[in-house]
């Protein structure tokens, strides 16, 4: 009973951070920022545009990104030139890319502050994109560096950075930038804050090598991302997350909003306007989708722009997108041109990196913000229940055992009861579900070669299946670990196992909270429930349906098909497997190509803690 | 210990640069150890094992024959059969120690990540094998060795001396004479054993800066890198002109628990060496898990007293948390940036707070256990109603 009020609880909780009056308005915190009062004055919008058409041109006529081109067009404009080649290995080819290794590259130039020694940096990229994507951004970055060039009140240098190959080669870029190797390649190199991981990818030949010495300009405070794929905008976008489900400072955010509104210009997060009538149960259902969108964003640890990537060097980034959608009122370049100047003239105004406003926070609208100290109590509750469970377990089921304060004369010598559930029954099914989660973290990338000689599928398909191949089997384990244990396996074994699986869980779930709060929440909001409610005894069918439901797979395909309701397309059943499908595969490139930690959070944490569960429920 | 190498090949004192803190005999070793790193690692750990399996073997032997001299001299009172220990129980403690120390993550960390921590596990565990044998020489020499390597195992001299006093059946009185003797005699070989070392690495170096180095670095704590200790964020926030004070106060505190415990478990010199040990690691300015791994893998020892532990589920859960959650916070505050170095204390404190706690669970159930034993399980008041043991 305490446990289903505490669950209710944080759910309660969490749903309501999404009401417009409870959350606060977002406030600019770092004070180098504070006002807007700077005079915008790009008049480049048709040039712009000039450059966007020929950059489409000689893009269609090289087939992939023109980097003599661009090169040159870099050096008339009077910016330093560097080029940077890089090629990847890929640890399968996915559907998009088709082949093993890839290759492109980077082209970037850097302006140089007139007055001041090139201590600071601010990046603005571009993506280069196939098709006629990102012709514009490409184009008004070049017509902003040509008008940067010519202003003097620039303290900091620009890094205008067209990358190939969108993430793959910003991760080429930024390594080499920061000369490390964080996604591991074999030969030395430091091992960034995951050096377990890059152990373990190590096997794996996922390198990435670029040439030559690159040209630098200091240590990089800011970026921003642009993408634009039309001559005039209905609104500007912008994303957050980044790689892991990190964020940037809120204050990068409040920038964008407040030169937005002081050049007019529409603006909107995950894609939806701000309802400007509050306290109405329309607008608490729009925050409310807005707070959900943002929260499967950032359990998928997918960054959602090219600007994911810095985030993990402590550079603040966003991805800004423009739209055109079926809106009447259009902004031209020169708009957008003069919000992105007004932005960086307020970043080079900057002393030190932006620490003063949030790291952590949740957004139900582009002005309002949840921040960690909000939103943590919902977390809390549901590690409640776990934490009841645990209690309840040790001090009355386990009574016995517990050594107690009080000789009680009453009860039998403690050697003539039933002798401890020795702890060596129970190491069977831990060792086996552990040894599960590390055969579906290491098989499938490993077994690729094998599975495409023996069945007529794709590589990329052939390491989904066997993830799910690996995955159900796994729940056929409790009959053979039975089988194993034999007559060991007493009455009250399971309840030591439960206790184990729900520690695990507890721990498990509080390290993904305090590191990506949306993954632990969700995965909490899911397991929670089946984890406390599991035993042998009872309703077993039920209860094994709601453990099913509750498996972290289930969650991902439930996951899709919200995520897929909540932008308003939603998604038939045939097509939601696909894009599961696809989920699974690009979770575990993602994993060796730039060190999301989803894929072995799930499969090495999740996993084996469900399977664990779930071997509880078949306790014979 | 590399740097310490690089500069005495190029023929510079080791210690002038403000990296190198080991004493002159480990490089010499490492100078000729250092392209087989992983595998002294690993050795000196197995050692350490061997090294505390004989040594439990030994005292297991020791305790059953003083548990049945005390049974046939009737100290025990009558109802007490459940707590006497059976050799069948004790059959397995040797190699459970051994396992526990070689099984346990933190000796698997201390060994991957090569920390000199593993070295001093080794001498501390020949000192323990050499005192439970009873050979006063090589224990005096291998604890000379350890203070040499680190300053704090002097405190592990008060029970070698009194486990030695009771070995040769002498008892601790302060007017006798063979009491006094045995003490000088013991106290005379173990500074002896410390002046030869300390010559030792003199002619070695030919110099005397090593002393500021070594023993001045771990009283004074200069340097103030975070680790599992409490040290590094008081001294980072405290001024200047009180540091003197707060440093003396916090090396007080390591020696301070020698008098105490030696005056209260007078007749149980081993259980206070671990006690000891465990309080060495927990204060010592620059602890490692190393250390840890070394004090926990002596708690098979004392399973016995399982039943009287009273909060032994929540401190292994607060240890297991604080553990995992140190890499997190760590990761957080190093790396993403986004805690600051309170959280990664807050959790020093915790995990320290849970070892300091287990340490006196043990110690309180070990107390408890030898007031049953000399006064029976079922207690009762003068008016004969159900009484229970508290600790003031």
């Amino acid at each position: 009973p305490g446990s289903i009020l505490s669950y209710v609880l944080g759910l309660g909780w969490f749903l309501a951070l999404a009401f417009p009056p409870l959350a606060p308005r977002t406030y600019m915190s770092e004070n180098a920022m504070g006002s807007t009062m700077v005079e915008e004055r790009f008049p480049l919008g048709q040039r712009a545009l000039a450059f966007a058409r020929q950059f489409a041109a000689h893009k269609k006529k090289a087939g992939a990104m023109p980097v003599a081109w661009l090169e040159q067009t870099l050096w008339s404009l009077g910016l330093e030139v560097h080029r940077q080649p890089f090629t990847r290995t890929l640890p399968f080819p996915d559907e998009s890319r088709e082949r093993y290794m890839v290759k492109g590259t980077n082209v970037y130039g850097i302006l140089r502050a007139p007055r001041a020694a090139s201590t600071e940096a601010l990046v603005l990229s571009t993506p280069c994109s196939e098709g006629p994507h990102n012709d514009q951004a490409v184009g008004l970055a070049l017509a902003l560096a040509s008008y940067f060039r010519g202003q003097i009140y620039w303290a900091k240098d620009i890094i205008f950075l067209v990358n190939e190959h969108d993430l793959l080669g910003m991760e080429a870029w930024l390594e080499a930038y920061h000369d490390v190797n964080l996604t591991g390649e074999p030969g030395g190199g430091t091992a960034g804050s995951w050096p377990v991981l890059a152990g373990l990818t190590r096997a794996l030949p996922a390198e990435v090598s670029s040439s030559g010495t690159l040209g630098r300009a200091g240590a990089i405070q800011a970026a921003i991302s642009l993408e634009l794929s039309s001559d005039v905008v209905t609104s500007m976008d912008v994303a957050v997350e980044g790689l892991n489900g990190q964020l940037p400072n809120l204050d990068l955010l409040n920038l964008f909003h407040a030169f937005c509104q002081k050049n007019g210009l529409l603006c909107t997060i995950q894609g939806k306007l701000q309802r400007s009538d509050l306290d109405s149960l329309p607008a608490y259902a729009h925050s409310l989708q807005t707070l959900l969108l943002m929260v499967l964003a950032q359990a998928s640890g997918r960054p959602r722009g090219d600007h994911g990537l810095f985030l993990r060097y402590r550079i603040e980034a966003i991805t800004l997108r423009g739209i055109n959608s079926f809106r009447q009122y259009k902004y031209d370049m020169t708009t957008v041109g003069r919000t992105l100047e007004g932005m960086f003239r307020k970043l080079n105004n900057l002393l030190e990196r932006l620490h003063q406003s949030y790291f952590f926070y949740l957004l139900p609208s582009l002005s309002r913000f949840v921040s960690i100290g909000l939103y943590m109590p919902a977390f809390g509750f549901l590690l409640l229940v776990l934490i009841l469970r645990i209690s309840f377990l040790t001090l009355l089921h386990l009574h016995p055992l517990v050594p107690t304060t009080l000789w009680d004369p009453c009860d039998p010598p403690w050697y003539l009861q039933e002798p401890r559930p020795g702890l060596l029954v129970l190491v069977p099914p831990v060792l086996v579900c552990h040894g599960a989660g590390l055969a579906l973290y290491l098989l499938p990338v490993r077994g690729q070669h094998m599975a495409t000689q023996h069945f007529p599928v794709a590589e990329a398909e052939a390491v989904v299946l066997t993830l799910i191949a690996i995955y159900v089997a796994g729940m056929a384990l409790p009959h053979s670990t039975h089988r194993v244990l034999g007559a060991a396996g007493s009455a009250r074994g399971w309840m030591v196992l439960k206790l184990l699986a729900l520690l695990e869980l507890a721990l498990l779930l509080s390290a993904l909270a305090l590191l990506n709060f949306s993954l632990g929440f969700v995965l909490a909001l899911t397991m929670v429930p089946a984890a406390a409610a599991v035993q042998p005894h009872g309703p077993r069918v039920l209860l094994a349906v709601v453990l099913v439901l509750a498996t972290p797979a289930v969650t991902l395909l439930l996951g899709i098909f919200l995520e897929r309701e909540l932008l308003e397309t939603p998604a038939g059943p045939a097509e939601g497997w696909q894009l599961f499908l696809g989920a699974l595969g690009q979770g575990l490139l993602q994993h060796h190509l730039y060190g999301a930690f989803l894929c072995p959070a799930l499969a090495l944490g999740a996993y084996p803690a469900w399977l664990l569960l779930w071997n509880v429920l078949f306790w014979q | 210990v590399v740097e310490g190498l690089a500069l005495l090949d190029l023929g510079v004192s080791p210690y002038s640069g403000a990296i190198f803190h080991e004493t002159p005999l480990i490089i010499y070793l490492f100078h000729f150890l250092i392209e087989y790193a992983e595998l002294v690692f690993m050795i000196t750990d197995v050692l350490t094992a061997v090294a505390l399996y004989l040594a439990i073997q030994d005292f297991n032997k020791v305790v059953f024959k003083k548990q049945k001299l005390l049974i046939e001299l009737d100290k025990y009172a009558p109802d007490v059969a459940e707590l006497i220990q059976t050799p069948m129980e004790m059959h397995y403690i040797p190699l459970k120690v051994a396992l526990f120390y070689l099984l346990n993550p933190y000796s698997v960390m201390s060994c991957v990540a090569k920390s000199t921590c593993a070295i001093n596990n080794t001498i501390i565990a020949f000192f323990i094998l050499a005192t439970i044998k009873g050979s006063a020489f090589l224990s005096a020499v291998f604890l000379a060795l350890a203070t040499y390597q680190s300053l704090y195992p002097l405190t592990l001299f008060a029970p070698a001396l009194l486990y030695l006093l009771q070995r040769q059946f002498i008892p601790i009185k302060l007017k006798s004479k063979s009491f006094w003797l045995y003490t000088t005699q013991y106290a005379a070989l173990y500074l002896c054993s410390l002046v030869v070392i300390i010559c030792l690495s003199f002619f070695l170096l030919n110099s005397w800066d090593f002393i500021p180095s070594v023993y001045g670095f771990i009283l004074s704590v200069p340097d103030l890198t975070p680790n599992i200790g409490l040290f590094w964020y008081f001294f980072a926030e405290m001024f200047e002109h009180f540091s003197l004070f707060f440093v003396c106060v916090f090396q007080i505190n390591v020696f301070f628990y020698t008098i105490p415990l030696a005056i209260k478990l007078k007749e149980h010199p081993v259980f206070f060496m671990f006690v000891q040990l465990a309080i060495i690691s927990i204060f010592k300015s620059y602890p490692t898990v190393g250390d840890i791994a070394l004090y926990m893998a002596f708690l098979p020892v004392w399973s016995h007293l399982y039943r009287f532990l009273r909060n032994i589920f929540i401190l292994s859960c607060v240890l297991i948390v604080c553990s995992v959650l140190f890499p997190v916070l760590w990761h957080l505050w190093i790396y993403a940036g986004s805690a600051n170095s309170n959280f990664y204390y807050a959790i020093t404190l915790t995990f320290n707070i849970g070892q300091i706690l287990l340490v006196s669970d043990y110690f309180y159930a070990f107390l408890r256990r030898e007031y049953y034993l000399t006064h029976g399980l079922h207690l009762t008041r003068q008016d004969g109603t159900e009484a229970m043991l508290v600790l003031k």
